[in-house]
């Protein structure tokens, strides 16, 4: 099926986000949309797909302009979507989700959970995506509803296929297999567009490239391009790929963590009987396959969940049974993996997103009253700082492109002194051009001698940031090495290896 | 601290919180009860009580003097078993609690009934009749409450619902004089609110709690308005008569309980049974849920939100209108001005006791309907004051909702419009 869009324009009030872009895909071909964050890659998918109505312009399919009012539209015409937000219901198992819309039943009305079960078995088999069909959805981790997310379009048969930053936070052993199954889809004459800030990822397995920025297709590339062009095409300037970085200084603990021990609401313990220090002025990575408690811990150390039993002791107080909101005030800072659930409320604007957890300081309130101007200077400082794209500092934050979002929550966490710093994939859906700048923040945050914490499943970013890598695997720490060690081995600790010799921290 | 034993499924030996919480729960609500059952055994000196199995049926008398101590002893047991956290958990520890329960509502008729000083003492009639006749209104109240809040509009206007159905099936059983015709009349005004209800909240995303109000205030002032305006003739509808089932209702207790009641009582079984597959067991309900659940989530795959909304607000009002049916050709006859006395409201709670689950719901809504039936016989008995006595319903919920059904969740998008963009 060859897909063509010419002219597509998306205009929000006097914002323009799509201009009159012009895009060809081909039958049985990747193409990939790079574009930093805010570029309009999600908003021109949208519309594709019918969730947004397009200002002007028109898709045609093999030759015949087509028109989807609503996305019913779009999958009757062939096409399936990952959205960059997971569309899932979070109250109901894999297999519900997988099914709706396209329900297995029995005499035509009954529900056949069986069936959809089996289903959802056999597409997680083929495709080597690992979920359990009968979870409920709010249990997983993102890693795993992202794997939902992918089987849920694949089981579709779509014949164009989007995918909208499906590999943000998978791993890289899921990634490989995600880029099998594009190959294996493409060959089979599937069409399939795919979004990525990884340039590594475009270069493995794209056909073609198209660069978008500032809601204009800016050129196309070839994937011999070389990732450092790309990412200029992309940003407009040179990027540094790698960050530079002092061997840190270690000095006193500020977390110490001893016994830890965590169930999750489905009554799994989850975390076990884990201890650990981190010092200022040190970066400790936790690298792990997603599901591995890493959720839990982070969880636990921000006061999210209490834990069953053991000390998570903060320059020496313990501060395991204290809630969230005395540990932000003694001085944990929080980046949530799951952005729109635990980072940002969605309806309030970008200037009250930047204050969430500073609105009791004395800098944004006087006793009942915020203040406002303060407020909204400060929304104007960290805009222009972390470079968030957005119409104004009162628009919504739900109306922002997801990297945008997730820049939000990094600046607003970077706004107030810290002792300790808790990331959970700090750089999810963030473009190359935000990725350093947000990475030479933690590194100097690292050096204002805060104690960092970063869980992550990118192996590439764990091993720029960290110091020390912990690695998680089914609840425990299985080994804690330094980065200089090569990364099959701890491939191999993540794959649950523990006997490498290795000192258990 | 010492490190922590490891077991063989290679998980630490150590409890979880939420066990913890579930086990305080417990000895909470089974100290209270034990400590009544207590206070009933030992204030009740004479504990032979009168009782009649049923309007017709004779006085007999029962010794409940061994039957307080064994209710005693029951709570006893189970108390003894929260201590040492061994209340098992899944359906052997529901009929724990119900046994518990039972053990309470026991002792404390026997305590109700007993010492009573008189020549001619009031007997105790068996309320479980009662109690399936005064829930009836409720529980079809609460299916309307579960299907519309399920696919994520909240509908207040459930008392409104009630009201102009029990109007209208008044004037419909009195025109066509056929009680069952009244049905007919109660169902359609329900459904004819629920389009009100759907077209301002669904077309024009009005604020579905101010909508609610309204539109009760405009059933309490069109019910009013038509019963002053309108010959009285047309307010004299025949009543549903009692269908006794034939060999169903010979089952002892059972049979005039549940299967010799009038045929709105039938249709409830009906509407319970049918909620609960249809929300859970069909395409359509998997549907609704979604959409009350992540309306967008749910356009994504092609579900046409609105017109699911719409469905559901429908199907609840029919169910509403029903339920309103029951307070005049149900059981009185004619129509008095708000006739439905907040029963709309009180199937609201229901639905959410019942954590918004058809069944949760029902059973709910008849724990309601018991309290309301003992509360009407009570009064004859001047043990309790009658301001705690009417209170008593809502003491009752507060225990059973903090003791055992714990923090509930409505559904996601409850009350949300969807807008496209
Ligand atoms: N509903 C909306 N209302 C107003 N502005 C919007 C809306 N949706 C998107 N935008 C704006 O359109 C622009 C493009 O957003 P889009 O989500 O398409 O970016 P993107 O290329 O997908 O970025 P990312 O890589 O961060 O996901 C952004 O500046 C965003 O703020
Ligand atoms: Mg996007």
């Amino acid at each position: 099926m060859k897909l063509e869009i010419r002219g597509l324009t998306k205009r929000f009030g006097d914002f323009v986000a799509n201009d009159h872009i012009d895009l060809t895909i081909e039958p049985g071909e990747i193409h990939c949309l790079l574009g930093e964050n805010g570029a309009g890659k999600s908003t021109l998918m949208n519309m594709l797909y019918g969730l947004l109505d397009p200002s002007e312009g028109e898709v045609l399919i093999d030759e015949v302009p087509r028109s989807f009012a609503t996305p019913g539209d779009a999958i009757a015409a062939g096409i399936g979507m990952v959205h960059q937000h997971f569309m899932l219901v979070p109250v109901f198992t894999v297999a519900e989700n997988v099914m709706l819309g396209d329900e297995s039943v029995r005499g035509g009305v009954f529900l056949n959970r069986g069936q959809a079960t089996e289903r959802v078995r056999a597409l997680s088999q083929q495709y080597g995506l690992k979920v359990d069909p009968e979870a409920l959805v709010e249990h997983l981790p993102v890693g795993v509803q992202q794997r939902v997310e992918i089987i849920k379009a694949l089981s579709h048969n779509a014949k164009v296929l989007i995918l909208d930053e499906p590999t943000a936070v998978l791993t890289p052993q899921e990634i490989e297999e995600l880029m099998q199954i594009m190959r294996e889809l493409r060959d089979q004459g599937t069409s399939i567009i795919f979004i990525t800030h990884k340039l590594r990822e475009v270069k493995a397995v794209g056909d073609r490239i198209s660069v978008i920025r500032r809601g204009r297709v800016v050129g196309t590339a070839d994937p011999s391009t070389s990732e450092a062009e790309l990412a200029e095409m992309m940003v407009g300037r040179s990027v540094k790929l790698v960050v530079d970085k002092e061997p840190s200084t270690r000095r006193d603990t500020v977390l110490q963590v001893e016994h830890l021990t965590v169930t999750d609401p489905r009554g799994h313990q989850v975390v076990k009987d884990i201890g650990f220090e981190v010092r200022a002025g040190e970066v400790l990575g936790v690298a792990g396959v997603q599901g591995n408690g890493q959720t839990e811990l982070v969880k636990a150390l921000i006061g999210l969940i209490r834990p069953d039993t053991g000390v998570i002791s903060l320059d020496g107080n313990d501060i395991s049974g204290h809630g969230p909101r005395r540990s932000l005030e003694a001085g944990v800072g929080y980046i949530p993996e799951d952005r729109s659930h635990d980072g940002n409320v969605g309806s309030f604007s970008v200037r009250e997103n930047l204050i969430l957890d500073l609105y009791r300081d004395d800098r944004f309130a006087r006793g009942m009253a915020l203040r406002l101007d303060d407020i909204a200077t400060n929304a104007q400082e960290r805009i222009e700082e972390f470079d968030i794209r957005t119409e104004s500092d009162q628009t919504p934050v739900s109306a922002l492109s997801g990297g945008n979002q997730q820049k939000v929550v990094v600046a607003r966490e970077f706004s107030r002194p810290l002792k300790l710093l808790v990331a959970s994939q700090p750089t999810r859906g963030v473009d190359v051009g935000s990725i350093e700048f947000i990475h030479r923040r933690i590194i100097a945050e690292r050096d204002r001698g805060t104690a960092v914490v970063i869980v992550s499943t990118e192996l590439d970013e764990i091993y720029a940031l960290s110091d020390r890598i912990a690695v998680m695997y089914d609840g425990r720490i299985v080994g804690t090495v330094t980065p200089d060690i090569p990364r099959e081995q701890i491939g191999l600790l993540m794959a649950g290896a523990t006997d490498t010799g290795e000192e258990r921290v | 601290m010492t490190a922590a034993a490891i077991t063989e499924e290679g998980t630490v030996d150590i409890r979880d919180r939420a066990d913890v919480v579930r086990q305080i729960r417990q000895l909470v609500v089974f100290a209270i009860v034990a400590v009544l059952t207590l206070v009933f055994w030992l204030s009740t000196e004479d504990a032979v009580i009168p009782y009649r199995l049923g309007e017709g049926e004779d006085v007999s008398t029962f010794d409940g003097a061994v039957a307080l101590v064994l209710c005693f002893l029951l709570a006893l047991v189970a108390l003894g078993l929260a201590a040492v956290n061994r209340v098992p958990r899944g359906w052997a520890g529901t009929l724990i609690y119900l046994a518990v329960g039972l053990a309470f509502v026991l002792s404390f008729l026997i305590w109700s009934y007993g010492d009573q000083m008189t020549e001619t003492p009031t007997a105790l009639l068996n309320p479980l009749p009662g109690t399936v006749r005064l829930s009836t209104p409720l529980i079809l109240g609460a299916m309307a409450g579960c299907l519309c809040e399920r696919a994520g509009v909240i509908n207040l206007a459930i008392e409104g619902q009630m009201l102009v159905g029990a109007y209208f099936a008044a004037l419909a059983a009195t025109v066509v004089s056929s009680a069952t015709f009244g049905l007919v009349g109660g169902l359609v005004a329900g459904v004819a609110l629920s389009v009100l209800l759907g077209f301002f909240a669904l077309r024009y995303q009005m604020n579905q709690v101010v909508l609610g109000v309204v539109l009760i205030a405009l059933a309490t002032g069109l019910t009013d308005f038509l019963l002053s305006q309108l010959p009285r003739e047309l307010n004299e509808p025949e009543i549903l008569q009692r269908i006794a089932i034939p060999v169903l209702s010979d089952i002892p207790l059972l049979g005039p309980t549940l299967f010799d009641q009038n045929l709105l009582v039938y249709l409830m079984y009906v509407a319970v049974a049918g909620s609960t597959l249809l929300l859970f067991e069909t395409r359509w309900g998997l549907r609704v849920r979604a959409v009350g659940e992540h309306p967008k989530a749910a356009d994504t795959v092609g579900i046409k939100v609105n017109r699911l909304r719409w469905q559901a607000v429908l199907l609840g009002g029919a169910m509403a209108g029903l339920g309103g049916a029951y307070f005049t050709v149900g059981s009185t006859g004619s129509f008095d001005s708000n006739a439905s006395a907040g029963n709309g409201f009180i199937a609201l709670a229901a639905v959410i006791m019942g954590r918004w689950h058809p069944i949760g719901a029902t059973l709910s809504a008849c724990l309601f309907g018991f309290c309301f039936t003992l509360q009407a016989q009570l009064a004859f008995l001047d043990k309790i004051p009658g301001e705690l006595l009417r209170a008593s319903p809502y003491l009752v919920t507060l225990i059973a909702v903090a003791g055992f059904v714990g923090r509930v969740r409505p559904p996601a998008a409850d009350g949300e419009p969807y807008v496209k963009g």
